[in-house]
């Protein structure tokens, strides 16, 4: 039987300026797998992320996550998502266990929940001897093992993550696969993720969708890939289908307007 | 109830522990205090307005709640740049909560500063003439500190970096502070003058504060607390606006 898709995505365009990020995508994710959303620098990964978890209007095309708009029921969306960002969202100023309180109080869960909750989950991510520590004398690593933690405090259908694992050691990245698969086979959870790291994502993701300028241009199981480009590795195939290009990516949407007027310029 | 609290509680957590920053913005007030207070004090008494600790301490005060007001306003950016302001964008919780949550948490924080600089003053000579209307003293330090902090956030809201800063520093807290008659009396000054200070909000929370305080006004309590909170329900919403606009 076909599992039901639990994100839609349909002719999405987000422009900013005059400037294309996202253009004309269409895709789904089915439920309890892990999809894989891989493209080189600036292809519009984070973008779309964004949009999925309604940071961002699109400029249009149709989307449902969880069965709602990000639009029109963004709160039922919000509901549905825990994220874990590229860049850290953690407050530096307030303790582990503080920031996890502050989450679960944001996601409505009932105090004494959340407190079982949280201590489970700082045990499992290893953190319970720092939990009242102040966050800004965390590792990285610690960091985004935090942050983990944070996003599956209201048991979320569907967890996000934009380039996870960027900047952690081997130890700290096999843990957190090891983690996230559990998760997705214990708990149905659907898993949405970036990453850069082709054997990373040829090793946790069912499916994988290839994104670049903007558009999908491969997607399929990464044997797929690999047999249709004729590659051995997912990184070769990776390589084949957006090219050797070194691309620039700009900090911000207003900076990549800025970029792209410059480049109109020239 | 928990959104706006959780996000009170978080302003005030920061701000206990950050001493560093409580005894920094206490530096600025202390020297205006003593270096205005006792540098033109002489001449204040000579022009026949009697002593200018009295007079001065009310402006300061409200100079202290406006600095830290505004800078409390002003972390929506650092919360941007840290990528605080993320998680609390994709939280199932309306973002007006979130906005007002910071906001008093903020307000409470600048109304402790103006606290503290009242206590401060006391210790160098200054006298509130009825502490039967300490409760309205009070009530103005919140207003100023909730009208501030939300301008902040407001301008915030629309700024993408730190870069806009220095501006709003020089173009907005500056004027603001200088042009409210915190200094100096308002009765003598030349009509166009007057007219720039009538158009300052904090003007009128330093003649609540100062009628509040020494009994001295220049508006009238009534002006002022109409004009004052009638403003901070305007900013209040339009701030709160501009904060469910974000997008990051």
């Amino acid at each position: 039987m076909e599992k039901e898709n639990i994100i839609e995505v349909k002719n999405l365009v987000k422009k900013f300026g005059n400037f294309t990020a996202v253009d004309n995508i269409s895709f789904e994710v089915k439920k309890g797998e892990v999809f894989a959303f891989l493209g080189p620098n600036g292809a519009g990964k984070t973008t779309t992320i964004k949009i999925l978890t309604t940071l961002l209007t699109p400029t249009s095309g149709e989307v449902m996550v969880n069965g709602f708009s990000p639009i029109a029921d963004e709160d039922k969306v919000r509901h549905s998502f825990g994220i874990v960002f590229q860049d850290p969202s953690l407050d530096d100023e307030l303790t582990a266990y503080e920031n996890m309180e502050f989450h679960a109080v944001l996601y409505h869960i009932n105090p004494k929940v959340s407190k079982e909750r949280i201590n489970e989950l700082l045990k499992l991510v290893e953190l319970s001897d720092r939990k009242d520590d102040l966050v800004k004398t965390f590792s990285g690593g610690m960091k985004r093992r935090l942050e983990i933690a944070r996003g599956l405090i209201h048991h979320p259908k569907i967890l996000f993550l934009d380039e996870p694992t960027l900047g952690l050691d081997p130890q700290t990245r096999n843990f957190l696969w090891k983690y996230i698969k559990d998760m997705t086979e214990k708990e149905g959870m659907t898993v949405f993720l970036t990453t850069h790291y082709m054997e990373e994502a040829d090793k946790v993701a069912d499916r994988i969708a290839i994104i670049d300028h903007g558009r999908i241009i491969e997607r399929g199981s990464s044997e797929k890939l690999k047999k249709d480009t004729k590659s051995k590795t997912l990184e070769e195939a990776f390589l084949k289908l957006t090219g050797h290009d070194i691309r620039e990516e700009a900090a911000s949407p207003k900076d990549r307007m800025k970029l792209h007027g410059r480049l109109w310029r020239r | 109830m928990g959104t706006i609290y959780i996000m009170w509680l978080r302003e005030l957590k920061r701000f206990w522990r950050s001493k560093a920053r409580i005894i920094g913005s206490l530096a600025q007030p202390i020297l205006f205090l003593v270096a205005l207070g006792f540098g033109l004090g002489p001449i204040f008494k000579q022009a026949g307005d009697g002593n200018y600790i009295q007079f001065l301490a009310p402006g300061i005060i409200g100079m202290s709640i406006l600095f830290s007001a505004m800078f409390m306003g002003i972390q929506v950016i650092w919360d941007r740049q840290f990528g605080f302001l993320k998680e609390t964008l994709v939280a199932p919780v309306s973002r007006y909560r979130i906005m007002l949550g910071r906001t008093l948490g903020g307000a409470t924080v600048a109304s402790i500063q103006g606290i503290l600089v009242l206590l401060i003053s006391l210790l160098i000579g200054f006298r509130p003439q009825n502490l039967a209307m300490m409760p309205i003293a009070f009530v103005f330090m919140f207003l100023i500190a909730i009208l501030f902090t939300a301008l902040g956030t407001a301008i915030a809201s629309r700024l993408e970096d730190m870069q806009a800063f220095q501006l709003i520093i020089n173009f907005v807290i500056m004027p603001l502070f200088f042009l409210s008659g915190a200094l100096f009396p308002i009765d003598t000054l030349p009509q166009t003058f007057k007219i720039i200070i009538g158009l300052n909000p904090l003007s009128y929370g330093i003649d609540g504060l100062r009628t509040a305080l020494t009994g001295i006004t220049h508006l009238g309590l009534l002006l002022d607390v109409s004009v004052l909170a009638s403003l901070t329900l305007i900013v209040t919403l339009i701030g709160s606006y501009l904060f469910s606009k974000i997008e990051v």
